[in-house]
């Protein structure tokens, strides 16, 4: 640790009402160094972070904090930034309405006698952008930009403010694999710039090629830090899990029965103008006791299949389904559920969860007409049990089942609405990005517990944009590619290349 | 997973449950304090009068309109929409309770009938257009407030329909006898405190924590102690007033439906996360649409109170009604985001509007000033919950 350091962060102790998130982290960053900080989920990276950006302002948590020599002291998120220390959220924080030029300089807009000066302006965005290397014009709305795109505006917002420290925080996790690279490229372009980046992931590939040093923080203790080139992503793991992991994949053996439903061809689009395709002419069918592996990027029509199948699209569709050779008709989600289909949806915090309602109610929120009886009284004994039974069998962390679950780390709000959609006892399961900013722990137990599942007879639909993941579990894959079906493999020896291949071929 | 970390999370855990609980004993705890020191404060103002059973019995008469209307009004805020109309819709129905009860001379119990379906209708009528059209509710009931009020005139003919019979006088106007009061208000905290009781072992039964049974005497001592003291302030006066009994009553059934039925639940569900809850299956077009149904209901009830009080339909009855309901609700802790509220938090509100409008009225404050002080209020009581949380 030598004294030239950009940031160095030492001691740092952070207590929430008398519990310790952060014990004792020694944190350092150099000049034009990228470095990684590892740890699961609730292991104290973000609040690392909250204290160094100033979400956290100083006084709240013991420690120093030496930037360029002198002792930092922020009180908000615009100090740090005004000392060039920026974040960039998981959840983008631009104005969607607004074009990229007045998000850059949104609060901060240069004006010649109190009228905005659009031209200067646009030639500094046109500048920033070029930096990002994102080719659209400056006064391109938000919301036509794709998530990776708005993610490099996001990065250009922070340039504008000079940042020469940039944390990062799960960057990827919404990208595809072309906007990871054009990601990480533009980090290591910044890092020969000289801006120090602090890079936040699940993904421990990346971590590995975009580091110079990664960090690693386990329940709030500093594990460790060393050159990314002396470490595999074994040691990373095994760090921080605190044990070995054998494997990221428990794969088990599992019986498959007959075909149960039948799906397609299904066709949608958003609106009767619209003339792409969200899902064209796709057909496919599932059997008892498989866990079918849906690839494709994003935007390839796979989640919208999904939602055709369970009633939840939003815009004109058609899907013919059959269900033990018998037509059913699904016209929105209720009549999926009522026949058996399930699906745990993508988006955990917008779909998935009502945050301030307790684990418990949560959990039975889909199934509470089990319960509740003459004047749809709940009967409350029997609810406690369940939620009790559901508990135990998916091993959420919870101390209370009352507590309000936006709590709960990720991984274990997933398990609650797991547990929520199994309540319902389905025949078919679809899960849409069930690991998700999800820590490796709690991933290795989600996948056990398909397993579980599927020796019990029930079926899944898992839709992965993680191809290890797809490859590592399905028993089938099914290939997509803009709204089209690409093929429908077996996954005996398959490899990523292939499927990638499979979905980029052209016909 | 580890043991270790498992400690470490559910430490965590614990602490943001204790302070949930904090938050929660002190939001209820300013709310009473705040009732406390508005009493004290015109007790002095006005050199006792203020708290004689003749004025108690006024204030909890007054309460009871408004009350109603939050009781109504704090299901569809906590489902993330909101109501303008309902001021316009009591006077609407005050007016059509008149009408039959003056003009068309209906028996009573017919004219309840015709005015609670009214009611119920014109709550369907909101909430058709606000859950199956799609249109915000702030526009529908907007268009409700001036319509509503619109047709009141019309009917009236913008005139007073007055004098209405002795019998609608019974809705708003009589007493309970006091044997009756007492023995009722007996047995209702007997029936409470068995409930209370019974829940408690079940919640052991299933390991969740209790709250500790010292502080739970203390407390239910208090609610004894202050349910039984009121009725005995008020037969001292003539007895409790009917429509504070049609209060309690839809106050208990509300509560009941908010936190113990499948119904309730989703409620609290759709205005916590509305996607999360259809995705779950929940029908949440037709449990807006019943929200606003119930809430037509109560503003028929309400309307029916007011007319009875008034002894007369009066084509400007109910104006700016709908405010003092949605006050009453978020001084009570009700949450405009949806999601979060209370029943007992709405009446108590209620109570803190009707507590200000009667002291002012007393110590014969002008109007003008009573507007802009029961304004101040709302914006404190707002910030100070706002503020509260934001240290939290």
């Amino acid at each position: 640790m030598s004294q030239s350091s950009l940031l160095m962060m030492s001691d740092i102790v952070k207590k929430f009402s008398g519990v310790i998130a952060l014990n004792g982290v020694n944190f350092n960053l150099e000049r034009g160094e990228v470095v990684s900080l590892c740890g699961e989920n609730g292991s104290g990276k973000s609040t690392l972070m909250k204290v160094l950006t100033g979400v956290h302002p100083h006084g709240s948590y013991e420690g120093q904090i030496i930037y360029k020599g002198e002792p930092l002291v922020s009180h908000s998120i615009r100090d740090s930034e005004a000392k060039g220390i920026a974040i960039i959220h998981q959840e983008l924080t631009l104005v969607k309405e607004l074009s990229i030029l007045e998000n850059i300089f949104l609060g901060a807009e240069i004006t010649h006698y109190g009228v905005l000066d659009h031209s200067a302006m646009f030639k500094l965005t046109e500048e920033l952008l070029n930096r990002v290397k994102l080719d659209v014009s400056p006064d391109t709305v938000i919301r036509e930009l794709g998530v990776g795109q708005q993610q490099l505006v996001e990065i250009a917002k922070a340039l504008s403010k000079n940042a020469e420290v940039l944390v990062l925080d799960e960057p990827s996790a919404p990208l595809t694999e072309s906007e990871t690279r054009v990601l990480l490229d533009i980090v290591k372009q910044l890092r020969s710039e000289g801006v120090s980046c602090v890079y936040i992931s699940h993904k421990l590939t990346e971590v590995k090629e975009i580091s110079d040093r990664i960090c690693i923080i386990r329940d709030g203790e500093h594990i460790g830090t060393q050159d990314a080139e002396r470490m595999s992503t074994d040691d990373i793991i095994s760090m921080m899990v605190g044990r070995e992991l054998k494997q990221l994949f428990p794969r088990e053996e599992h019986p498959i029965g007959e075909v149960i439903l039948k799906v397609g061809p299904v066709n949608a689009q958003l609106s009767k103008s619209a003339n792409l395709k969200q899902v064209d002419n796709v057909s496919f069918s599932l059997h008892k006791g498989e866990i079918l592996g849906v690839a494709g990027l994003v935007g390839s029509g796979r989640t919208e299949l999904m939602q055709c199948l369970f009633g939840s699209y939003e815009g004109i569709y058609k899907c013919p389904v059959e269900l033990d050779g018998k037509p059913i008709k699904i016209r929105h989600n209720r009549d999926a559920l009522n026949h058996g289909i399930a699906m745990v949806p993508e988006d955990r915090k917008r779909h998935g969860i009502i945050p301030i309602m307790g684990v418990g109610q949560n959990i039975t929120l889909a199934g509470l007409n089990m319960f509740s009886g003459l004047g749809q009284t709940v009967n409350e004994s029997a609810e406690h049990a369940s939620i009790n039974q559901s508990i135990q069998r998916l091993k959420v962390k919870t101390a209370s089942p009352e507590l309000a679950i936006k709590s709960l780390s990720g991984g274990n709000q997933q398990k609650a609405i797991l547990a929520k959609f199994l309540l319902l006892e389905p025949r078919i399961l679809i899960l849409d990005e069930p690991t998700r900013g999800i820590d490796v722990g709690a991933k290795y137990e989600i996948y056990k517990l398909m397993y579980q599942l599927v020796k019990q007879g029930i079926s899944i639909i898992m839709v992965s944009s993680e191809l290890p993941e797809v490859l590592g579990i399905s028993d089938r894959v099914l290939v997509m590619h803009e709204g089209k079906l690409k093929g429908l493999l077996d996954n005996q020896d398959l490899s990523q290349e292939m499927v990638m291949d499979c979905a980029l071929a052209e016909e | 997973m580890s043991s270790q970390e498992t400690t470490i999370t559910s430490t965590e855990a614990k602490g943001s449950l204790m302070s949930n609980l904090k938050k929660m004993k002190l939001q209820v705890l300013v709310m009473f304090g705040a009732i406390a020191v508005i009493m004290l404060f015109f007790y002095f103002a006005t050199e006792g009068s203020y708290l004689t059973p003749r004025n108690i019995s006024n204030l909890l008469r007054q309460t009871a309109i408004t009350g109603i209307l939050a009781i109504g009004m704090v299901f569809v805020i906590i489902s993330a929409e909101i109501d303008l109309s309902v001021g316009s819709m009591m006077g609407l129905l005050g007016g059509a309770a008149a009408i039959m009860d003056v003009w068309w001379e209906l028996p009573l119990p017919l004219t309840i009938i015709l005015t609670l379906g009214a009611g119920f209708l014109l709550g369907l009528w909101n909430g058709w257009w606000v859950a199956y059209r799609k249109v915000p509710s702030f526009i529908v009931t907007l268009a409700g407030l001036l319509a509503f009020r619109g047709i009141l005139i019309g009917i009236t003919g913008g005139s007073t329909v007055a004098p209405t019979t002795a019998d609608m006088g019974i809705i708003g106007q009589s007493y309970l006898p006091d044997m009756f009061s007492m023995i009722t208000t007996v047995g209702a905290l007997a029936v409470f405190f068995a409930w209370q009781g019974k829940l408690r072992k079940n919640r052991t039964e299933h390991k969740l924590t209790n709250s500790p049974v010292s502080g739970d005497i203390f407390k239910f001592g208090l609610i004894a102690i202050f349910a039984l003291g009121t009725v005995l302030l008020l037969n001292d006066y003539r007895g409790v007033p009917t429509p504070v009994l049609l209060l309690v009553v839809l106050m208990f059934i509300a509560a009941f439906m908010a936190k113990k039925t499948a119904f309730g639940r989703r409620i609290y569900a759709i205005g916590g996360n509305l996607e999360a809850s259809r995705l779950s299956g929940i029908n949440v077009e037709r449990t807006k649409l019943s929200v606003f149904a119930i809430n037509g209901l109560l503003v028929g009830v309400a309307g029916l109170i007011l007319a009875s009080r008034l002894g007369a339909g009066s084509p400007s009855a109910g104006t700016v009604a709908e405010l003092d309901a949605i006050a009453a609700c978020v001084i009570g802790g009700t949450s405009l985001a949806g999601g979060v509220g209370t029943v007992f938090g709405a009446v108590m509100g209620a109570f803190i509007m009707a507590s200000l409008d009667n002291g002012m009225s007393m110590m014969d404050v002008p109007t003008y000033w009573q507007s802009i002080i029961k304004g101040s209020i709302l914006l404190l009581a707002v910030w100070m919950d706002v503020a509260s949380k934001k240290r939290a």
